[in-house]
């Protein structure tokens, strides 16, 4: 039953993100950036303890050179990276505005601050663009906003997602990357999302199109144990963190230190739990060739 | 808590047990203590009104993870009879955490699952808490893929403080056995009937609470993230989880206007644990109801009304040029 009136509404009337404005050479704000590096221009790594020209490291896709070390992406600089240009980009669904459902205190001000900081209005951005020519509904979580959480409105947005992928038979591809998982502001509804999302995915299988889940760090909780463990192709970067619990609870329950490289994208290839690591120069040919694969 | 005893009902349970120890008493010496006793009884009943009707969030956690507090099996043998267990998720091991099998209930037979917390220390040990690695979700499933195959109704008990967060739990896919219980459950052509008989912890709960139905014990909790665990986020002190409990609306009677839960299951007053028998009985009348509306329908039609109950899920706002609309309202608002 269709909830919203105006479903296919994709034009925003109010400044959310604008796609053409973010132009892939303008490295947006990294929360992961270290604080005693001043005015952003230079910024340290934390794989080779380098410091890293930031204009350089944009070049390279966020990666450092030296060591290999993939720092987080925000959503439009991602969508820069993965499609064949932002221009081909429409995004979808930037009227949804997150409320305050349980009265919880200091979340209105806490989505304020997070929207001031990253320009987002919600932790995803969704919506449609060419990858190699052909579209793709492509979701990517930002994880710069609530740690890339999910609550009612990224769950909506996601769900949607697959729905008008679904209608117009075209691969979905989301970029996901929330160490939050579910958004505690929101409670049980948070939590509901999950079943919701999932369902989405579900029912876009329907259309015999690929859904490829690609997990960046972190990806953690109410995410990784929904929609991103759905993909008929899941894709990690290297040395992401991905799991269920926390390191820090797993730590605590069972009293012992954890293991080298627990609950990395190299743990979870090799515990069979997801197809391929592949590095972000490569991420956007792998995926380029998994598409055309299914169009031949 | 003390002997299964709370601060704050330990006036009435000081009384309830001077009433037991006069009546012992009268029986043994056959003195008549009846019109003591009578007194005694009415200030009970005014003591447990008074105490049992304004529970806050946070007592209604303690009844929840009261010890004496009926676990899934216990309400199993008192709703069920002809109940054969079942074990093993087929591939890793039988995770004692999680049990099931199928049974009678009320003459209908169902398929009936729910994590299994132990009830001493001893069986604590072997059930890991209560708490399931993968492999008992995958159980879960299994036994409820069976149900659809020989087209029986599901019963998940859910009693879970979450799933178990260790190392051997994410080598085998915690993240990813909970996605496809989601996912499978969803579109299981036989209806579902979920409660959260105590604590529904996080995806831990959905991964075996995905139902055409889901009720709630008048005194269980149901939450996205633990008291304990909120209370350390928001103020570096798990010991302010009371005002957590209040904030997160974990309640029953809260999840009922949320719209995430159909229907309150009343507890005896005072919580499950003070008269299991009835706790049982109630929760059997109300699951054999569901149930029964339900059985009628056609695999498809179950699949179809469970995903719109889904997609109704959550809160939000649309922006249009005049104003901010709400559009997305649980029907009960
Ligand atoms: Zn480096």
């Amino acid at each position: 039953m269709p909830v919203f009136k105006d479903l296919f509404r994709s034009k925003s009337r109010y400044a959310t993100v604008k796609p053409s404005q973010g132009d892939g050479d303008q490295p947006r704000p990294q929360p992961a950036r270290p604080k005693e590096v001043p005015d952003g221009l230079w910024v340290k790594c934390p794989g080779c303890q380098n410091i890293l020209y930031q204009r350089e490291l944009a070049r390279n896709l966020q990666v450092c050179a030296r060591c290999g070390h993939h720092f987080h992406v925000g959503a439009v600089e991602r969508l820069s990276q993965l499609l064949d240009s932002l221009d081909t980009f429409e995004e979808w669904d930037t009227d949804l505005r997150t409320v305050n459902p349980l009265g919880f205190p200091g979340y209105e001000e806490k989505l304020a601050r997070m929207q001031a900081q990253t320009g987002l209005s919600e932790a995803v951005v969704t919506g449609e663009g060419k990858l190699d020519k052909y579209p793709v509904a492509v979701g990517v979580l930002d994880f710069s906003f609530f740690s890339g959480s999910m609550g009612s409105v990224v769950g909506e947005k996601l769900t949607r997602l697959f729905e008008r992928a679904l209608e117009r038979r075209i691969p979905v591809v989301v970029v996901s990357g929330g160490g939050g998982g579910a958004r505690m502001q929101e409670g049980i509804l948070s939590l509901m999302q999950m079943a919701k999302t999932s369902q989405a995915v579900e029912r876009f299988g329907a259309s015999r199109q690929p859904y490829i889940s690609v997990l960046t760090n972190p990806t953690m909780g109410g995410v990784y144990a929904s929609f991103a463990s759905l993909g008929d192709y899941i894709l990690a970067e290297p040395g992401a963190l991905i799991g269920f619990a926390g390191p820090r609870i797993v730590e605590r329950t069972i009293r012992q230190s954890l293991p080298s490289g627990f609950q990395t994208s190299e743990f979870a290839l090799k515990n069979g739990m997801v197809d391929m690591i592949v590095e972000r120069k490569d991420l956007r040919p792998t995926l380029a060739r998994i598409l055309r694969l299914h169009r031949a | 808590m003390v002997n299964g005893v709370f601060e704050w009902e330990r006036p009435l349970i000081e009384l309830e047990n001077r009433i037991k120890e006069l009546q012992a008493f009268t029986k043994e010496k056959g003195i008549d203590f009846s019109e003591e006793l009578a007194t005694l009884e009415r200030k009970a009943d005014r003591l447990r009104a008074e105490i049992f009707s304004n529970l806050t969030p946070w007592q209604r956690v303690q009844l929840a993870r009261h010890p004496r507090r009926p676990t899934t099996l216990d309400y199993i043998n008192m709703i069920c009879t002809d109940f054969v267990e079942l074990s093993g998720d087929r591939c890793v091991r039988d995770d004692e955490a999680m049990v099931g099998g199928l049974a009678l209930l009320d003459g209908m037979p169902v398929t009936i699952i729910g994590p299994q917390k132990g009830r001493d220390t001893k069986e604590n040990i072997r059930r890991n808490f209560g708490l399931p690695h993968p492999e008992g979700y995958r159980k879960a499933l299994r036994l409820m893929q069976q149900a659809e195959k020989f087209g029986r109704p599901i019963v998940s008990l859910i009693d879970v403080v979450g799933a178990y967060p260790g190392i051997e739990a994410e080598q085998r896919g915690q993240g990813v056995a909970i996605a496809e219980n989601i996912r499978r459950m969803s579109f299981l052509r036989v209806p579902i009937v979920c409660v959260i008989t105590g604590e529904g912890g996080s995806g831990g709960a959905l991964a075996i609470g995905v139902g055409d139905r889901v009720l709630m014990m008048e005194n269980a909790w149901y939450s996205v993230i633990s008291p304990e665990m909120c209370a350390e986020i928001l103020w570096k002190d798990t010991g302010r989880a009371p005002d957590a409990a209040a904030v997160l609306k974990i309640g029953a009677q809260d999840l009922l206007e949320l719209g995430v839960i159909d229907e309150v299951i009343p507890e005896p007053l005072g919580g499950a644990h003070r008269d299991r028998e009835q706790a049982a009985q109630r929760l059997k009348e109300a699951v054999v109801r569901h149930l029964r509306e339900l059985l009628p329908l056609s695999g498809d039609e179950l699949i179809h009304r469970r995903l719109e109950k889904y997609r109704r899920m959550g809160r939000l706002a649309q922006e249009t040029e005049e104003r901010l609309q709400a559009v997305s309202e649980s029907p009960r608002d």
